[in-house]
C-alpha cells in the first residue's frame, strides 16, 4: 500500500526535507567534498603553503609499507569482529529462540551492550585486560598466560576485537533472533519427521534460510569495524604497541590530527569512502537479487 | 505397513486438558479420519502421533511398538502440513530425497525412489523447481511425494487440502484417495472439512472439546449418529433439531403440542412423557398432501441450487410468544419442485429417518 501525500503549497514540501537535507549537506557533504579536494593538495610542515599534486598522495600511500601494513591489520580486525560478534550473536539468539520461561529478560540483557559508547565498552575491556588491575588479566596469569596489551601487539588486537565484537554482538542478535523467530515452525517439525537431528536441522533447514539475515549483518559488522570502531581503538591502544591496532580509520585521524598531513589523511579517508560506497552497493544488489530462495 | 493403536491418549497443557483420553485402533492400510470443529483437540492428536507433541497420558503404539518416548525420526511416519512447509531454499528433487539423504541412502537409490515418486504425482518435469515456482496444487503434490519416498509405515495429513481453492481441493481430494488406495499405506488424516472427511475416510473419528464423539464407518456416522454434537456436524445442510416428547399413550411422539404425531410403534414406549430431541435431516423429508403431513413449514428463504432446492422456514408452533422465530428448519427437495416463500408446506418425514436424542446427555436413544 501506497500512501502520498498531496501538498497544496509548493514550498511547504522542501521546507519540511531542509532540516534534513541541511544535516546532510553539513554533516556529510561538505566534509566529504573537503576531503575530496584536500586528497589532491600537499601542504609544507608549517601549513605555509599549499601546492596542487594530483593524486601523488594517493600513489604515496600505496607505496608506504605502513599503509599497507594497517590495511592487512585492519582486514584482520574487522573480519575478527564481525565473525566473533557474528558468531556469538548467532549462538546467543538460537538459545534465546528455545527460552521460553525469561526469554524477555534474557533478550534485554542482550540488547543493552549496543548503547554503551564504544569509548566506554573500549575502557571497559581495557580495565578488565589489564596487565596490572585487570581481572580478566589476573585470571590469564593464572592459567599461566602473560596477557600485556601494551608491549604484545597480538594481545592489543585481541583485545580491540573483544570490546568492538562485544557491542555488536547485541545488534547481531536482535536480526538472528528475528530472523529465527521468521523460520516457520512447520519447516523445523518436517526436518524432524524427515529424520534430521537439532544440529542437522540448523546447517541444512535454518541456517541456509537465515542467509539473507548473515549476508546483510556481514556488511553492516564490516562497515562498523572499518568506521565506528574509532573510539575503541582511541581509549584503549592508541593504535599501538608499534602499528599493531592502527586500523584503516585510526590512521586517518592519526596521519592528520597529530602528524598534521592533511593531504595524506584525506586520500586516507577518500578511499575509505569509496570502501563504503562500495560494500554498500554491493548490500543493496545482493541482498535483492542473489540471496532469496 | 501397519496399524496404529492409541489407548486412553490425554493432552494437557499445564491445568488445561485439551484431550480427554481417546482410545482407537486402525487397521493396517485403513484410512482414518479425524474431523472436528476447530479447536477440538484433533490437530494435537495428530501431532502426538506424529511425535511433535508430547503424550501426557496413555500411549500410541505404531506397529505394535510404543512410540510415546521416540523421536519424530524414529517412529516411521511421513506427514504432509496445511502449509506444506516444503524446505524453500531446496529444489522440489531436493525436497523429496531430503530424508532419504539423511537416512544415508544410496545415490542411485534416492534417484530412483524420487523419480517413480515423481511419476506418480506428474512432478517429472518441476524437479528442479524451487517450491516458490510452483502453483498451490503443485507443492501439495511435492509434500505428498516427500511422504511417499520415504515408504513410511504411516501418512499423517494435517488438514493438507485446506490452502487450496474449492475446486482443486475437490480434485486434490480424488487424488488423495486414490493414492492411498495404491499403495496401500495407514493413514490418518485431520480435517475440519466434513465433505473432505465422508468422502475420504474409511473410517471417522468424529471430535469434539477433546473427546472422540464417535468412531465408525462414513454412513453408519451419517445414518446412526451417536450424539446430537455428531447429527449436527456431519451432513449438509445440517440436521434439524426439535424439541418433542413420547406422548401420553407412550406409543407417539410429540412435536410441540401434537403438530407432528407418528403412530408406529416407539422402542422407547412406556417411557410416557419423556423429553426428547428429535433430529430430522433436511434430505429425509418429502413434500405430501396436507392430510398426509407430519408436519408443517411456513416458508421463509429458498436457495435454488440447480439439483436441489433448499426451504428454509420455521414450524408454525416454534414461534414464540413475542413472534420471533426460534429456530430456522432446513428441507433439501428436489430441483424440480416449485415452492416460495411465504408458503406452507406440508412434509412427511421418511420411514428410519427420525433420530432421538437425550436433551441433557445428548446421546442418542433410538431411530425411527
Amino acid at each position: 500500500m501506497e500512501k502520498r501525500v498531496i501538498f497544496r503549497h509548493r514550498t511547504l514540501p522542501y521546507l519540511l526535507v531542509l532540516p534534513q537535507l541541511a544535516i546532510t549537506l553539513i554533516f556529510f557533504i561538505w566534509p566529504a567534498t573537503q576531503a575530496l579536494y584536500q586528497s589532491v593538495l600537499r601542504q609544507d610542515p608549517f601549513g605555509l603553503r599549499t601546492t596542487f599534486v594530483g593524486f601523488q598522495n594517493f600513489a604515496r600511500l600505496f607505496a608506504d609499507p605502513l599503509y599497507l601494513d594497517s590495511v592487512k591489520v585492519t582486514v584482520v580486525f574487522s573480519i575478527s569482529v564481525a565473525a566473533l560478534a557474528m558468531g556469538l550473536a548467532l549462538l546467543l539468539a538460537v538459545m534465546a529462540d528455545r527460552v521460553i520461561k525469561g526469554s524477555t529478560g534474557y533478550k534485554t540483557l542482550l540488547i543493552w551492550p549496543y548503547a554503551v559508547a564504544p569509548a566506554i565498552a573500549g575502557v571497559l575491556w581495557w580495565f578488565l585486560f589489564n596487565p596490572t588491575i585487570g581481572i580478566l588479566a589476573y585470571a590469564l596469569r593464572a592459567v599461566g598466560y602473560d596477557w600485556n596489551h601494551f608491549i604484545n601487539g597480538t594481545d592489543a588486537m585481541i583485545l580491540i576485537v573483544i570490546a568492538s565484537a562485544w557491542k555488536q554482538v547485541s545488534y547481531n542478535f536482535l536480526f538472528f533472533l528475528a530472523g529465527l523467530q521468521a523460520v516457520p515452525r512447520s519447516l523445523i517439525e518436517a526436518a524432524a519427521i524427515d529424520g534430521a537431528g537439532p544440529a542437522r536441522r540448523f546447517w541444512t533447514i535454518i541456517f541456509p534460510l537465515l542467509s539473507p539475515t548473515t549476508f546483510f549483518l556481514l556488511v553492516v559488522n564490516v562497515v562498523y569495524a572499518f568506521f565506528d570502531t574509532f573510539g575503541v581503538v582511541h581509549a584503549t591502544t592508541s593504535g599501538g604497541p608499534g602499528q599493531a591496532t592502527t586500523i584503516m580509520v585510526y590512521k586517518v585521524f592519526n596521519d592528520g590530527f597529530i602528524g598534521l598531513d592533511l593531504g595524506s589523511s584525506a586520500a586516507q579517508s577518500v578511499i575509505l569512502m569509496i570502501l563504503v560506497i562500495s560494500l554498500t552497493l554491493l548490500q543493496f544488489r545482493y541482498i535483492e537479487r542473489k540471496v532469496q530462495y | 505397513m501397519a496399524e496404529i493403536a492409541l489407548a486412553g491418549v490425554k493432552k494437557r497443557y499445564g491445568e488445561t486438558q485439551v484431550v480427554h483420553g481417546i482410545d482407537v485402533e486402525i487397521a493396517d492400510g485403513e484410512f482414518v479420519v479425524i474431523v472436528g470443529p476447530s479447536g477440538c483437540g484433533k490437530s494435537t492428536l495428530l501431532r502426538m502421533v506424529a511425535g511433535l507433541e508430547e503424550i501426557s497420558e496413555g500411549s500410541i503404539s505404531i506397529a505394535g511398538r510404543v512410540v510415546n518416548d521416540l523421536e519424530p525420526k524414529e517412529r516411521d511416519i511421513a506427514m504432509v502440513f496445511q502449509n506444506y512447509a516444503l524446505y524453500p531454499h531446496m529444489s522440489v528433487f531436493d525436497n523429496m530425497a531430503y530424508g532419504l539423504k539423511i537416512a544415508g541412502t544410496p545415490k542411485a537409490e534416492i534417484e530412483e525412489r524420487v523419480g517413480r515418486a515423481a511419476r506418480m504425482l506428474e512432478l517429472e518435469a518441476l524437479l528442479t523447481r524451487k517450491p516458490r515456482q510452483l502453483s498451490g496444487g503443485q507443492r501439495q503434490r511435492v509434500a505428498m511425494g516427500r511422504a511417499i519416498v520415504r515408504d513410511p509405515a504411516a501418512f499423517l495429513f494435517d488438514e493438507p487440502l485446506s490452502n487450496l481453492d474449492a475446486k482443486l481441493r475437490v480434485q486434490m481430494r480424488l487424488e488423495i484417495k486414490q493414492l492411498q488406495k495404491d499403495l496401500g499405506t495407514t493413514s490418518l488424516y485431520v480435517t475440519h472439512d466434513q465433505v473432505e472427511a465422508m468422502t475420504l475416510a474409511d473410517r471417522l473419528i468424529v471430535m469434539n472439546a477433546g473427546v472422540a464423539e464417535q468412531i465408525a464407518s462414513p454412513m453408519q456416522v451419517y445414518e446412526h449418529p451417536e450424539s446430537v454434537f455428531v447429527a449436527g456436524f456431519i451432513g449438509s445442510p445440517a440436521m434439524n433439531f426439535l424439541p418433542g416428547r413420547v406422548a401420553q399413550d407412550g406409543g407417539s411422539l410429540e412435536i410441540r403440542g401434537g403438530t407432528a404425531r407418528r403412530a408406529e410403534a416407539l422402542a422407547i414406549s412406556g417411557q410416557a412423557g419423556r423429553e426428547l430431541l428429535i433430529g430430522v435431516r433436511p434430505e429425509h423429508l418429502q413434500p405430501v398432501p396436507e392430510t398426509e403431513a407430519d408436519l408443517f413449514l411456513d416458508l421463509r428463504l429458498v436457495e435454488t441450487l440447480g439439483a436441489d432446492t433448499l426451504a428454509h422456514g420455521s414450524l408454525p408452533d416454534t414461534k414464540s410468544t413475542d413472534g420471533a422465530t426460534k429456530d430456522i428448519f432446513t428441507v433439501r427437495l428436489p430441483g424440480s419442485v416449485q415452492v416460495s416463500a411465504g408458503e406452507r408446506l406440508a412434509l412427511r418425514v421418511a420411514p428410519g429417518a427420525l433420530h432421538l436424542f437425550d436433551p441433557d446427555s445428548g446421546h442418542r436413544i433410538a431411530d425411527l
